[in-house]
């Protein structure tokens, strides 16, 4: 019998404020050791934490992009447990009543479009680095992430795949960065889940789960999971139990061990911090902060496949703000069939490109503009799609607009009746064999004299001209 | 100079009768002559205190200075105080010089006010008696046999011995009102908010208040003027509009409406408390005061609830005392975890011991819910009673402690009964009331008798108004233990 993997996802978005959470210190990344600790990041003894307004409003912007609920009144407790890293000894983080409740998240996997929904998302401080590498026997402590703001974003265990686990991150991750509240960079640690993973028989109870920390890449998520699920269907399978555990992924060996049981989990004792009053966000400022959002990501989709777009096209162009930007300078007011055009070209091998350069499409060779006139000339016939990507090339070899490059490479295609006339006659001459193949029925041998012409021709020739001219000269032989 | 009031003392300064330089030698000398017998102070630093009475005495001849400036200031060792030693009582912060001034030493500082020295006090500010102190017990200027109260007991015990013209102190469960009881001073308990606790070493922060010890009603008003006031750095800082505490000081008391809890003059009462109390309400009467009974229901569950809530945050609040960062470690330890245990078991004495493992113990999964969470319900019932007793009268008073000032070592074995001792005030901290406490008498053995005032949020003024208006009819505040007077230099 098979069976089916169920996993849910916590995700730390690290918030795009230049100041932290509950103290003044710059959240920058890459100072030097503790330079970016004040003496309340360090819990100099006396020290009090004030929450940082803009982190608030970051949180908001989640839960108004993910129609999740705002709470009107949310409680920050502190989660008590001894590390170096921890300079408090607690943890600032929200418990039980979280800013952000419920929401949802639209996902693809191949052409299955998935509702994915969010348990909650709360706001909580971030810890230092313990650096063990660094010193002899020793432990470094650098507190400069101490007190960065973390909204922990909590998914239902909707997902049921790697697959689907990793379109859920991406699609979260897109979404972070389109309302500007974290700036994704996952190498600095700015964007990384957990994932709870367990596997069941189909229409069975949930199993038991085991939580596998940190994963900062979205192949590592994959990978993690796929071993994680391995494991657990070998264990069953063998006449095991899964053991309830927190465990780590090792993406040098490729799996995944066992960090603490649930039996030695430490009980946090969590609190209301009775240093911090509760949020209270109201009505008026949930407003002010709604009239600031972007169009997000499902609107701008709709009003894509509102001008012809496939559901998929649609959705790969709001993979980024820019990128959707960037759709609509270049398809502009542009009919459906030009505008489908002007998708598959991002899509396709403008995205290539980008991604062969590792650069952000703000930051491409091709303008919308320039690619829109590749794009008009394919329409008006000067070329033909299969030149086109010779041209694409050059353009983005830095040869210039599509115009110049087609001139100065001479691949303006052949519409000349006449011209292409006489060349398929030559090739109709120099092909006996297949001509007779043609004439006895097989289909095949036609596709053959194409290819042909458009060899003879360099690929220049109008392929609709060709194939016209062609079944005219045969059919009436 | 020696029993001068903070208000003389200002006025001694600004008519260059005297300068701060004088003043501040004056004091430190008494600090050094009975300090050591009293052992009220932990820190005394001469140079750094010249320092800034010379820079007072400039703002004076400047004719620049304000009501406290070139007035040297006791302040309890739980205030951060840059320079300065700041130990809060304790082993684990021996060695810790503050890099920060806390919001209270800010405002003194700019208000020119000099300091004297830092004081003595319970471990942590966990302790009725000042016997928790790593630095040993402070000892009462009226009888040295006795304890000064706790947990601000070198505070009370400076002021009392007249080794500072005022001090400051910190209220959690009464922590001001007791040591003033016991010594024969006052002392004042703002509105929780009222003044902001950044740089207060926390005990446990939803109690915790700063406030001032001084000799006279007037001059803790001259003192909360200073202390007082919104600190955005203190989330339960309260954003109000700056008020002047002795603006009410010479209002009759014609018509003012006292409260009487029944509860505050129930059993277990020393009669010889009781005496002089019924004597104070009684001169109350005499200045136009009504009296009225009201009802604290719920009070005789503040002492248990206060037990849950407090050890609670405290658990929390001291865990950064972990020898990482700063701060006492242990000197030998075979890992991480072996450095934590070493490290507090060695850095923290008996009484924060038993505290943080009450609090770990009521905030554990499985018991949160019927001991925090119930505690905290109950604290609201308690600040309803006072609500509900505040629709009839204008001030609530008693007396601040069941007994005069007990023995050193009398209750130091039995924490319950030493616990008991904060009985009338615990409540007012639950609730986030103000609070003071100001002499009225003396009691068996001659220990002083302190009264308690009680008023409604941000009735500082009204209280203030109500202690000065009596002090302006009786002399127990002007009362000195011989102590003070033989020593003088």
């Amino acid at each position: 019998m098979k069976w089916e993997t169920v996993i849910g996802l916590e995700t730390h978005a690290q918030l795009s404020t230049r100041s932290k959470i509950f103290s003044g210190a710059p959240t920058a990344f890459g100072a030097a050791p503790n330079t970016q600790a004040c003496e309340v990041d360090i819990a100099l003894p006396g020290v009090l934490p004030v929450l940082n307004r803009g982190a608030v409003e970051r949180a908001i912007r989640f839960g108004l992009a993910v129609g999740g609920t705002i709470s009107p009144r949310s409680v920050f407790a502190r989660k008590n447990y001894f590390y170096p890293d921890l300079p408090k000894g607690y943890q600032i983080s929200q418990y039980e009543l979280p800013i952000v409740v419920g929401g949802t998240l639209e996902i693809v996997v191949g052409d299955q479009q998935k509702t994915v929904h969010l348990t909650r998302a709360h706001l909580e401080e971030d810890a230092g680095k313990s650096l063990h590498e660094d010193f002899h026997g020793m432990t470094g402590i650098d507190l400069n992430r101490a007190g960065t703001p973390l909204l922990e974003i909590v998914s239902e265990p909707d997902l049921r795949s790697s697959a689907e686990a990793v379109a859920y991150a991406k699609a979260l991750h897109a979404l972070v960065r389109w309302i500007d509240i974290c700036d994704g960079n996952m190498q600095e640690g700015s964007f990384r889940c957990d994932a709870n993973v367990s596997v069941r028989r189909p229409g069975e109870p949930l199993g038991t789960r085991c939580e596998i920390k940190n994963l900062n890449s979205f192949r590592f998520l994959e990978r993690a999971i796929e071993f994680e699920v391995r494991r657990q269907i070998e264990v069953l399978e063998e006449g095991g139990r899964i053991v309830q555990e927190t465990r780590l992924y090792d993406p040098d060996r490729d799996e995944t061990r066992p960090m603490r049981s649930k039996e030695d989990a430490m009980d946090y004792r969590y609190f209301p911090d009775p240093d911090l009053l509760p949020l209270e966000v109201s009505r008026q400022w949930q407003g002010e902060i709604q009239a600031q959002m972007p169009v997000l990501p499902q609107a701008r989709q709709a009003a894509f496949r509102a001008r012809g777009l496939s559901g998929y096209d649609a959705l790969l162009l709001v993979g980024s703000r820019e990128t959707a930007d960037y759709f609509e300078q270049m398809a502009g007011g542009a009919n459906p069939s030009v505008a489908k055009l002007c998708a598959n070209w991002i899509n396709g091998a403008l995205s290539a490109k980008l991604n062969d350069a590792g650069v952000d499409i703000s930051a491409s060779r091709i303008s919308a503009a320039q690619l829109r006139g590749l794009v008009d000339r394919i329409a008006d016939g000067t070329i033909s799609g299969k030149i086109a990507k010779d041209v694409f090339d050059a353009m983005w070899a830095g040869e210039g607009d599509p115009d110049t490059v087609i001139e100065k490479r001479g691949l303006r295609q052949i519409s000349d009746s006449g011209e292409i006339e006489k060349i398929v006659d030559q090739v109709l001459a120099a092909n006996a064999p297949q001509v007779a193949d043609y004439r006895s029925g097989k289909e095949k041998a036609f596709n053959s004299l194409v290819g042909q012409v458009m060899k003879a021709t360099k690929g220049k020739a109008n392929p609709a001209q060709v194939n016209t001219l062609l079944k005219q000269k045969l059919g009436g032989g | 100079m020696l029993n001068f009031t903070v208000k003389q003392l200002a006025a001694e300064l600004a008519a260059k009768r005297v300068s701060s330089v004088e003043v501040t030698q004056y004091f430190i000398k008494r600090i050094n002559a009975l300090g050591k017998a009293l052992n009220a102070f932990i820190s005394v630093d001469e140079e750094q205190s010249l320092t800034s009475a010379r820079a007072a005495d400039q703002l004076l001849a400047a004719g620049r200075g304000g009501p406290l400036t070139g007035i040297p200031l006791a302040h309890k060792d739980i205030f951060c105080t840059k320079g300065w030693l700041t130990t809060c009582g304790s082993k684990i912060l021996s060695n810790f010089v503050a890099p920060y001034d806390a919001h209270v030493i800010e405002r003194f500082n700019q208000a020119g006010a000099v300091i004297a020295g830092k004081t003595n006090m319970d471990e942590f500010a966990m302790g009725s008696s000042n016997e928790t102190s790593f630095y040993g017990p402070v000892r009462n200027p009226w009888d040295t046999a006795a304890v000064p109260g706790g947990s601000s007991g070198g505070s009370a015990a400076a002021v009392a011995a007249r080794l500072a013209p005022a001090a400051t102190g910190t209220d959690t469960g009464g922590s001001i009102r007791q040591p003033a009881a016991f010594t024969g001073i006052c002392g004042l308990k703002p509105t929780y908010g009222v003044v902001s606790r950044y740089g207060m070493i926390a005990f446990a922060s939803s109690l915790d208040q700063g406030g001032p010890f001084a000799k006279t009603a007037e001059d803790l008003a001259l003192m909360l003027n200073v202390m007082a006031g919104f600190d955005a750095r203190d989330s339960t800082s309260l954003q109000r509009e700056p008020e002047d505490y002795t603006r009410e000081l010479a209002q009759p008391l014609q018509g003012l409406r006292i409260g009487l809890p029944a509860e505050f003059f129930a059993a277990g009462l020393a009669s010889d408390v009781a005496r002089a109390v019924d004597a104070a309400i009684a001169e109350f009467r005499r200045l136009g005061c009504a009296t009225v009974e009201v009802r604290l229901p719920n009070m005789r569950l503040a002492v248990p609830v206060y037990y849950v809530l407090a050890p609670a945050e405290a658990s929390s609040n001291l865990a950064r005392f972990d020898g990482v960062r700063y701060g006492y470690r242990a000197p030998e330890y075979s890992d991480l975890l072996d450095m934590y245990c070493k490290t507090r078991a060695q850095g923290f004495g008996a009484e924060v011991k038993r505290r943080i493992l009450i609090g770990t113990y009521v905030l554990s999964h499985g018991y949160y819910d019927a001991y925090y969470l119930k505690a905290q319900k109950l604290r609201r019932l308690i600040a309803q009673d006072f609500a509900a007793a505040f629709s009839q009268c204008d001030v609530i008073m008693g007396p601040t402690t069941p007994t005069t000032a007990f023995n050193l070592g009398e209750k130091a074995g039995d924490p319950v009964q030493m616990y008991l001792s904060d009985i009338y005030t615990i409540a007012v901290n639950l609730a986030g009331l103000p609070g003071m406490s100001i002499p009225a008498g003396f009691g068996a053995n001659n220990h002083p008798v302190g009264l308690q005032l009680i008023g409604n949020y941000f009735g500082e003024a009204k209280m203030l108004n109500a202690a000065h208006q009596y002090q302006r009819v009786t002399g127990w505040h002007l009362e000195m233990p011989a102590a003070a007077r033989s020593e003088a230099p």
